[in-house]
């Protein structure tokens, strides 16, 4: 479904009207990201970010494949292969790596900000649900296949980061113990769970992928939200996506290709741990185990759990890791405002700054060394992050009074152009208040 | 409409020789049941493949030779991929232990119910910090003991005493210990009973 006025595909070779009739393939894609797909026009940049995340997809479907023609999935060479083999001996086997490293940080890190645009400009509300829950799953997805590929490298973090995230299985009563043993194929990582999490690794991109075409198969049927999260009316609220958000879309994902370029040759490891570097030793525990920075905040909230209450700590610490993220996928429902954008939000739009400083204090408390203040620190953080959600959001929605909205997109971005631009006494009188206010 | 959908009814009946299932009812199910079945079937050896294979089942036990370890000494061993603590306490480490009233404890058990009958200045337990599975720190010379003086597991911060029983923190049970027997005054085997 598109909006009425969305430009019908018309082929004009003979060749696209030959294939168009057979394989409508170049329809599709023309009614999805070419002019066909009308969009809001008032889009900023916080928009662009979904396409971003998409292209590092792609960056790392692409780096992962042909580092997957040098690397050997064997307890023995796996950490050579990466080390020796890909960073020494093959042609450019460095920048391919460092390129596939950087890449995964990249991915979380747009990905972080289009789930934070989302949150704000309630992307999440009715008729979108389904597109944040999809993207949920996405996110899940992303979050399995990023642990398993830092395993790849059989590294002291690879090692201990496997043990500690499948040992939280182990966390639950009676069945916990032999689902651990049967994800890992052993009592300890070791051989069987290197060679699947790399199969896993290699498979779970795809379905990624798969996933994403859902995503934006349900966007595109109320089509894109808006800063002011007021419905598309008429056509003037919109532009067609090729060629006006192709080109935005083009040089900002520059902007940023530019500077993961800076950190890929400039800082390749600053975002990784130096332990990676040691090879794996199932004798010895690094001093102190981190995964990678985009699962600090949910570390952070698992290690808040420090006392038995009913249940072990343990078992509370998976549960409100896991619960977490899957709350999101009832956000919809526990933020029953009718009003979507957090800009006519007043009280919203502090509450989603107070959860943004929190989420990032959880994420430096997940990073650091353990200590009792930081462990009080991340306990009151966790706490808010679940206020957060399950109280305060529920609570706004209630009480707050929205600002006034526009009575259309048009209305918000055109503060009377029309009649500037048009000739001296001939200014025409468009409904709304910009114009007539003058 | 009505008189339609019950004549229509009435013939389903009437076709039916009891309970309103029909011929074409019996013909969907049978099939779709007879696939589903198969479709489980396929999925057992997908699902069991992922199990500990026999190579890895075949490393059941490790012995040890216990004869240097002085008493407040200990060594680390390798069994089934994990490290196994063994430990020859003092009689200070073990005095410390028994001082300690059962029922306080997060897991309840005595020394001797974790070491083998007059035996009790060897303790055998897995090096696995029962939270989530790093090698605890205290076995090793100069390593941090914690402030029971027995393990100190740096990744969440929990604290053993010289049973290695949890004290503090996270984990929820003791370390575990191991099946395994004295072979001879001077050996241990670990995982003597095959499991």
């Amino acid at each position: 479904m598109s909006f009425a006025w969305a430009k019908p595909y018309e082929p004009k070779h003979p060749v696209m009207r030959w294939l168009d009739e057979r394989l409508p393939l170049p329809r599709v894609v023309y009614g999805a990201i070419g002019g066909g797909y009308p969009v809001p026009r008032n889009l900023n940049y916080w928009w662009n970010f979904g396409v971003l995340a998409g292209i590092f997809l792609t960056i790392q479907i692409v780096t992962g494949i042909v580092l997957a023609m040098h690397f050997t999935a064997s307890t023995d060479g796996a950490f050579n292969s990466v080390n020796q083999l890909i960073m020494r001996d093959v042609s450019a086997g460095w920048l391919l790596r460092y390129a596939h490293m950087n890449g995964a940080s990249f991915f979380f890190l747009v990905t972080y900000i289009h789930i934070f645009r989302g949150l704000y400009y309630g992307s999440y509300k009715a008729p979108r649900e389904l597109v944040w829950m999809l993207g949920l799953v996405i996110y899940l997805l992303m979050m399995a296949t990023g642990f398993m590929g830092y395993v790849l490298p059989w590294g002291q973090m690879s090692y201990w980061g496997a043990q500690v995230i499948t040992g939280f299985f182990s966390a639950f009563p009676l069945v916990g113990e032999p689902i651990r043993v049967w994800l890992l194929g052993g009592y300890a990582p070791d051989q069987a769970a290197l060679t699947r999490f790399f199969s896993l690794h290699y498979l779970l991109p795809f379905v990624i992928a798969g996933v994403v075409i859902l995503h934006i198969w349900a966007l595109h049927i109320p089509g894109s939200s808006n800063p002011t999260g007021v419905d598309v009316k008429e056509e003037r609220d919109t532009l067609p996506f090729h060629p006006f958000y192709t080109a935005k879309d083009g040089w900002f994902a520059a902007a940023v290709l530019l500077f993961y370029a800076i950190v890929t040759y400039y800082a390749p490891d600053y975002l990784g741990h130096p332990d990676n570097y040691i090879p794996a030793n199932p004798l010895a525990t690094p001093a102190h185990i981190v995964p990678e920075w985009y699962f600090w905040p949910f570390y952070a909230i698992l290690r808040s759990f420090t006392v038995d209450f009913i249940l072990e700590a343990k078992l509370w610490g998976v549960l409100a890791m896991f619960s977490s993220i899957l709350l999101l996928f009832f956000l919809p429902w526990l933020d029953r405002s009718p009003v979507r954008s957090g800009s006519y939000r007043p009280v919203f739009k502090r509450f989603f700054w107070l959860l943004v400083a929190d989420v990032v204090i959880l994420g430096y408390i997940g990073g650091a060394p353990i200590n009792a203040w930081r462990v009080a620190v991340g306990q009151i953080a966790a706490a808010y992050y679940f206020l957060h959600f399950l109280v305060i959001l529920p609570l706004v929605a209630r009480f707050e009074t929205p600002l006034p909205l526009p009575t259309s997109i048009s209305e918000s971005v055109l503060h009377g152009e029309e009649s500037e631009a048009a000739p001296a006494g001939k200014t025409q009188k468009r409904r709304g208040s910009a114009a007539a206010a003058r | 409409m009505a008189t339609k959908a019950q004549s229509a009814e009435g013939s389903g009946t009437a076709v039916s020789s009891d309970g309103g299932v029909r011929r074409r009812d019996f013909l969907n199910i049978a099939p779709v049941a007879f696939a589903g079945v198969g479709v489980v079937a396929a999925l057992a050896p997908l699902i069991v493949q992922m199990s500990p294979s026999a190579d890895v089942l075949a490393l059941a036990s490790t012995e040890v030779d216990i004869s240097k370890i002085q008493p407040g000494q200990g060594i680390k061993v390798s069994w089934r991929k994990q490290p196994v603590f063994v430990r020859n306490l003092t009689p200070k480490e073990i005095a410390e232990a028994n001082a300690v009233p059962v029922s306080s404890l997060r897991d309840p058990q005595s020394l001797a119910e974790r070491t083998k009958p007059g035996k009790q200045n060897w303790l055998i337990t897995l090096g696995v910090c029962t939270h989530l599975g790093c090698v605890p720190l205290g076995i090793g010379e100069g390593e941090n003991k914690g402030p029971y003086g027995g393990y100190f597991c740096p990744c969440h911060g929990s604290m053993y005493d010289t049973a290695a029983r949890i004290r503090q923190g996270p984990a929820p049970k003791n370390l575990e210990v191991p099946d395994y027997e004295f072979t001879s005054p001077t050996v241990v085997t670990i995982g003597a009973k095959g499991k």
